[in-house]
């Protein structure tokens, strides 16, 4: 289903969102997460977001009609399994990093 | 205190713009309002604002714009004003470092963005000037100085073009490697 590795941003944004929340929270996690290593900007993060609704991968959540009040976004089915993907592509690059620059200490 | 200033900047230089902005809001004049070629600043504290532009992907009052400007105010973003296309926005600077993009790849949709439109603004004045250059030879008239302007102003955005192709290249070259 991947067709490639996924941008730090849109990883971020997605783990963010198995718990539902608006924009600027999605901000404060991604930097509390990532040690203050990853800050997503507005503009990057505003973009993101809507082809993330557009892909399907996120969807807003109903905020019971009140106007003007800040959108709030959660993980679709379909973003789960891309980020679970991910997430396993993830784990083989830190395994085969592992298994051949820490391979000295390897036992076989 | 207010301060104005009067200064013409091309939209290809908006780096720098953003840069010289930012150096007026270290040294304590924050940018409040913006019109064409002018900048009205009022006195803060020094390094209280930081400074960001954008070229928008909408017009000012179109209704996607009004949403996007709603979600950077709920981050802390003050929107200035703009002129044609173009946002002026600061945050206070203890919110921590503010960019509008923090991504290659974001940036680099920006900069195209903003080619296009140069490009745009090329065009349309390479045909004024032929247009009027060539009117004015069928007429007998002696050069038309708007064709020369029109011609000038093509050329300018031709430089222009050129400067904002070779960022976009580097940024592509660096994307081979990082993220």
């Amino acid at each position: 289903m991947m067709e490639t590795a996924l941008t730090e941003a849109v990883y971020y944004i997605l783990l963010s969102l198995l718990t539902p929340m608006h924009g600027y929270g999605i901000m404060q996690n991604a930097e509390t997460l990532s040690g203050g290593r990853v800050r997503l900007a507005a503009g990057t993060l505003y973009g993101a977001l809507s082809t993330l609704v557009a892909k399907g991968w996120i969807e807003n959540v109903p905020d019971g009609g009140e106007a003007g009040r800040q959108k709030k976004y959660r993980i679709t089915r379909l973003g789960r399994e891309v980020l679970e993907g991910e997430w396993n592509r993830l784990g083989e690059l830190y395994e085969n990093g592992r298994m051949l620059l820490k391979g000295e200490d390897r036992t076989i | 205190m207010r301060k104005t200033v009067h200064k013409v900047i091309w939209g290809w230089d908006f780096d720098k713009e953003e840069a010289w902005l930012n150096d007026m809001a270290a040294k304590g004049l924050s940018l409040i309002s913006v019109g064409l070629f002018r900048y009205d600043f009022e006195e803060t504290d020094p390094g209280e604002y930081q400074i960001a532009l954008e070229l928008l992907e909408h017009t000012p009052n179109h209704p996607e714009t009004e949403q996007y400007f709603r979600f950077l105010e709920e981050t802390g973003v003050e929107q200035i004003g703009t002129v044609f296309r173009w946002a002026y926005y600061r945050r206070k600077t203890v919110d921590g470092p503010f960019e509008v993009f923090s991504d290659k790849e974001s940036r680099m949709k920006h900069l195209i963005r903003i080619l296009w439109l140069i490009a745009l603004v090329a065009g349309g004045n390479f045909y004024a000037g032929v247009y009027n250059l060539w009117i004015y030879h069928l007429w007998h008239n002696p050069i038309s100085l708007l064709g020369i302007i029109s011609l000038v102003l093509c050329a300018l955005c031709c430089w222009g073009i050129w400067k904002l192709w070779k960022k976009i290249k580097q940024l592509k070259e660096e994307g081979q490697i990082y993220e």
